[in-house]
């Protein structure tokens, strides 16, 4: 807008008076004597195209800058002259003809010297039928005879077919450059450009590598951006039907549209009509959907006698499950719910643990991630969740992006990180590693692992030195501050440089940058929270951003992104030893008094045990039985082999999931739950929405919803309050014991998740927290002082390298459902160790060699990936695969507040085999 | 063949319009634009990697592959071309395993076409390395190349 004032009125002073009387942002114009409204600084292909008017066009894509290249589009403007609908902006009382013989003449021949170029054969083609070519053919009534004077030798590109889900068919392709350009603006991967000259141009790698060998991540964004079958999925059948649906791979929570035929889910694309992912997708999401209809899946009840599975009918296995549990006592009885289940099941956990079971020992898996987001935000603003929205990354003014590697864990997120700058937005990334991300960034900030505290605290040292605080926003708002201010004082840059490592002059510019941008925003992730001191980390962020003043508006806030799709929900529905759902404290005698009331048994208040402390207790045998719910922690907590020997120890183990875990060949019975795709639910993301999960295919096998699992087992046992008909009774339930849920429903949800808190049904959810108190018992922020701490194990001579872990983008955890995709087993399927060559040379290893690698806890033999990621003494590995287990090396010393595990930082020896 | 890499770049300030000086003094002083050399160029210019590569692959200038002890220069110019310069190039592909634009596994020997080289009265005709080959026939390729074969390995004795 100010843009075109400006322009205005180098136009002179009446157009910027018509401007002011103008209907706002609305102009007129006549396509074809039509008169129409349009926004304005909107194209006239984009007006016309809205209106329902059609102008063939084939190098327009909507979200890319327009490109102007395929000449389709031309119409004849005022002037008589042709020009390019696709780049030319609508002005007020604009006349344009989009037909007549003139215009024709001048697309038919673009149009058949492009159709002259490429490969036609159609029949058999993937993208019959949804092509835009054979819709730019028909519309100008191209003929074969038409072409027969053009026809030249089809380039002779071979196809590639590379990628485990989509092939290049260049020998089709129209060079209109959406694909380049769909990599470059949208994804800032880059993976390809145009290449070669004349009628060798085509789209190419670097080194004109296949597809699968370049920097691309499969996201598969530019097959379904191609106009064309030049870029086609591997598996193009159409779907008889489609169901709307939640995304089960991350904490995004992109909306997506299952394909089904018959009982099968066949494919998976976005949806274009929600804020979240706005059709976009990642690899995961858009292709990783194999593992649903699994050959591999559990379908029938299992359980262990003389050390053998047997299969056993529900009935059988149910009474099973209630005869053994009901012999033990409440205190030696411990769930753990899952991240990936929906919230009706993590509720029916919880209430299965609290009525039944008469116990608080239930927990979840964010444990061992983002238990320290949870105890650190509500101690500092009083609720720990993402503080602002998805939506508003991509208007932040400066983003500062710490611990996390987005384009990796949460692709999504990535992508609006990247659109954020593509706006201007400034980029500050602090990461051990040199991750994707920093590609895009101004500052880029390498501490050594578990220093974060130290940064943390030498940056706002500077931001309050130079006068770059906001006082009004601290005096109004903030409590503490003094206290604060006082523990800042040791942090002189040079202290701090010789703890982190960082450069001073890095330092100083990251905390202006951070201090005098604004809005700033603060997204974060396991890096920061998978220590000794996470939740000091989270506080360290917290201070940061009260310091600033960001914090309850658009645009700014601490921002903790969930790794698991529904690990927010985990936490939001009580399956945590010390709340009830909604956060409700156990020591609050009206939440005990409200859930009395409404579950109609006595309580159990005092604080359950968290994970880790119920698998400690369980070594030593006081701990007799488990359930464990769609969770696999022999391969995903730290320390293998410990928690091997307290699920050994256990009398009676209980595991519920969809594939037969490392977890549940444990177990003493196994019970088949239904994976997403089966049964109706919801899932809450990152931004804290609720958003509705839709059974899309019945069961498969006989598995069953797995609140409805827990709930059977409930009745086995005589308990009342679990006869739920389906899941949205549920979720009334949830409304009502809640508050911060109670004005949501499944009708309300039903085109868009709300976010909570959202009280009744007048309320529309709230998109950003804290904008005028914060939830503490003051309504203040609270500064909290800090002292670094180092990490609980350090390099030493033994085992002179850090060990830090992540994932990969191909993966999801534990891999027992990404690894059942063969696609993404092909793209990504070992856990590497990546080293500098440095650190590789002088242990004497080649790229792709196998190494030992051992810490104090146990060895392993991945092999060595190379790579300038890495610094110095600092060696990465993911941990996906339990063949190569990195969890058997890490540490599992706990954060005193949160027990949440030090995955981040171990100390490891990598010797040559 | 002289300067380094480094050399190269630290006579440059990265900026996105240095990319062709850039690269043809890589080439002039490597002999061919190393995939390593085009990571390099693209941290210091901050221009992707796939975009330098398109760029080059666009002038005929650049090479990717380094030039053989013996490189050879197939003359396409039309006087050439009338008088079988295809079917020379044929052979020569033939005769050593390589496409136009490539080098031997053992880097003797690299092929490229050019445009007229003047002599077109000799058509077809190539040069090798200085030397001017002419009036070239397919039974010309096989003897030009044994003899060349038979050379290289008189000297290694
Ligand atoms: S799949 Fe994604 S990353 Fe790969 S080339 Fe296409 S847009 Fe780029
Ligand atoms: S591959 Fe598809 S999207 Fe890319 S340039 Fe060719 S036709 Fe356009
Ligand atoms: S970003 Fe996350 S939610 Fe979105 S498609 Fe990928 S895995 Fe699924
Ligand atoms: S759509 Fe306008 S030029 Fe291609
Ligand atoms: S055409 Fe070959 S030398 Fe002129």
């Amino acid at each position: 807008m100010i843009v075109f004032i400006n322009y205005l009125k180098n136009l002179g002073p009446i157009k910027i008076i018509n401007l002011i009387n103008m209907n706002e942002n609305q102009i007129t114009l006549k396509i074809d004597g039509l008169k129409v409204n349009a926004e304005e600084g909107s194209t006239i292909l984009e007006t016309a195209l809205s209106n329902n008017i059609y102008i063939p066009n084939l190098c327009y894509y909507p979200d890319l800058k327009p490109w102007g290249s395929c000449r389709l589009c031309m119409v004849e403007n005022d002037d008589g002259r042709l020009v390019t609908a696709c780049e030319t902006l609508v002005q007020d009382g604009m006349n344009i003809i989009t037909e007549n013989d003139r215009i024709n003449r001048v697309r038919k021949l673009s149009a058949e010297l492009l159709i002259a170029n490429h490969e036609v054969d159609c029949l058999t083609c993937r993208k019959n039928d949804d092509c835009k070519l054979q819709e730019v053919s028909s519309y100008l009534g191209i003929n074969r005879e038409d072409l027969g004077s053009l026809r030249r030798q089809i380039n002779n590109i071979s196809m590639d077919d590379s990628n485990p889900f989509f092939d290049r068919d260049l020998k089709k392709c129209i060079l209109c450059g959406v694909c380049v350009r769909t990599c470059n603006e949208l994804l800032g991967v880059k993976a390809i450009d145009f290449g070669f000259r004349g009628y060798d141009t085509k789209i190419t790698t670097f080194g004109d590598r296949s597809i699968v060998n370049s920097n691309c991540v499969s996201c598969g964004e530019c097959v379904v951006a191609c106009p064309v079958g030049a870029l086609v999925p591997k598996e193009p059948v159409k779907p008889a039907r489609e169901v709307k649906t939640v995304c089960p791979f991350c904490g995004v929570g992109c909306n997506i549209y299952l394909g089904i035929r018959g009982n099968q889910v066949i494919n998976a694309r976005g949806d274009a009509e929600n804020s979240i992912n706005k059709g976009n997708l990642c690899v995961k999401g858009r292709y990783g959907f194999k593992f649903i209809n699994h050959p591999n899946r559990l379908t029938k009840p299992l359980i262990k006698r003389n050390n053998i599975f047997e299969e056993v009918e529900w009935d059988e296995a149910l009474d099973y499950v209630a005869h053994k549990l009901s012999k033990i006592k409440s205190e030696k009885f411990a769930a753990i719910s899952s991240a990936r289940c929906t919230n009706e099941d993590n509720y029916a956990v919880q209430k299965f643990t609290r009525v039944v079971m008469g116990t608080n020992n239930v927990d979840n898996c964010a444990r061992s991630c983002h238990a320290p987001s949870v105890a650190g935000l509500a101690k500092i603003f009083g609720s720990g969740a993402m503080s602002n929205s998805i939506d508003e990354i991509k208007d932040s003014a400066c983003l500062f992006v710490i611990g996390t590697n987005p384009t990796a864990s949460y692709p999504v997120i990535g992508l609006r990180i990247v659109e954020a700058v593509k706006n201007g937005a400034k980029l500050i990334v602090a990461d051990p590693r040199n991750i994707d991300i920093c590609k895009h960034a101004d500052i880029v900030l390498n501490q050594i692992p578990g220093t974060d505290v130290a940064l943390l605290m030498g940056m706002m040292k500077i931001i309050v030195d130079d006068e770059l605080i906001d006082e009004k926003f601290i005096e109004e708002r903030c409590e503490n501050y003094n206290e604060f201010k006082e523990s800042l004082k040791e942090y002189d840059l040079r202290t701090v440089k010789a703890i982190t490592g960082v450069n001073k002059e890095l330092i100083v510019k990251a905390a202006r940058m951070y201090g005098s941008t604004k809005p700033a925003s603060i997204l974060y992730s396991l890096g920061i929270t998978e220590h000794t001191h996470g939740t000091e980390n989270v506080f360290a962020l917290g201070n940061l951003a009260l310091l600033t003043g960001n914090m309850g508006k658009p645009s700014t806030g601490v921002n903790p992104i969930r790794g698991q799709n529904n690990v927010q929900g985990a936490c939001d529905m009580g399956c945590l030893p010390d709340v009830f759902p909604g956060y409700q404290k156990l020591e609050d005698p009206e939440a005990i008094h409200r859930f009395e009331e409404a579950y109609k048994v006595k309580l159990n208040n005092s604080n359950g045990l968290m994970f880790p402390e119920m698998l400690e207790v369980a070594r030593i045998g006081n701990i007799k039985a488990m359930y464990i719910v769609g969770e696999n922690p022999v391969t995903s907590e730290p320390n293998t082999e410990n928690i091997k020997k307290s699920l050994k120890n256990l009398d009676f183990l209980i595991v519920q999931d969809i594939f037969m875990s490392e977890t549940a060949m444990m177990a003493d019975v196994v019970l088949p739950g239904c994976s997403f795709a089966e049964k109706d639910g919801t899932f809450t993301n990152s931004e804290r929405r609720v958003q509705r999960v839709r059974k899309a295919i019945e069961p498969v096998g006989e598995s069953r919803p797995d609140w409805l699992i827990t709930c059977q087992i409930a009745q086995k046992m005589g308990a009342e309050g679990f006869e739920f008909n389906d899941a949205s009774e549920i979720y009334n339930e949830i409304a009502e014991v809640a508050p911060i849920f109670g004005g949501i429903n499944y009708n309300r949800i039903n085109e868009e998740g709300i976010q909570w808190p959202c009280i009744d049904e007048k309320d529309k959810g709230t998109p950003i927290l804290h904008t005028q108190t914060f939830k503490t018992e003051s309504g203040k922020g609270r500064f909290i002082p800090l002292k670094y701490r180092p990490s609980a194990e350090l390099p030493d001579k033994e085992y002179p390298l850090i060990l830090t872990t992540g994932r990969s983008i191909y993966h999801y955890q534990t891999s027992t459902m990404t690894g059942a995709v063969e696609g993404l087993k092909t793209l990504y399927g070992e856990d590497y160790i990546d080293m500098c060559q440095e650190d590789a040379s002088s242990i004497g290893v080649k790229d792709n060699e196998k190494v030992k690698v051992i810490s104090r806890r146990g060895e392993i033999e991945p092999k060595v990936r190379i790579t300038e990621s890495c610094l110095t003494g600092v060696v990465f590995m993911t941990f996906h695969f339990s063949e190569s287990a990195t969890n058997i090396l890490t540490n599992s010393a706990l954060d005193p507040i949160s027990k949440t595990p030090e995955f981040k930082v171990c100390a490891v020896r990598v010797e040559k085999i | 063949m002289s300067k380094s890499l480094n050399e190269i770049l630290s006579t440059f300030n990265g900026n996105k319009s240095e990319l062709i000086p850039i690269l043809q003094d890589i080439q002039s002083s490597i002999g061919y634009l190393p995939e390593d050399a085009i990571i390099e160029v693209s941290k210091f210019t901050q221009v992707p990697e796939s975009e330098i590569y398109g760029v080059a692959t666009f002038y005929t200038q650049f090479r990717f592959l380094p030039v053989g002890k013996k490189h050879i220069m197939v003359c396409k110019g039309t006087a050439c071309h009338v008088k079988g310069a295809p079917q020379i190039i044929e052979g020569i592909e033939r005769h050593l395993d390589i496409k136009e634009g490539e080098v031997t596994f053992d880097l003797e020997y690299s092929l490229e076409s050019v445009g007229c080289l003047g002599c077109c009265a000799l058509a077809p005709c190539a040069m090798i390395n200085e030397e001017v080959e002419s009036n070239l026939t397919l039974k010309d390729v096989k003897k030009i190349f044994s003899r060349m074969k038979n050379n290289s390995n008189d000297k290694e004795s």
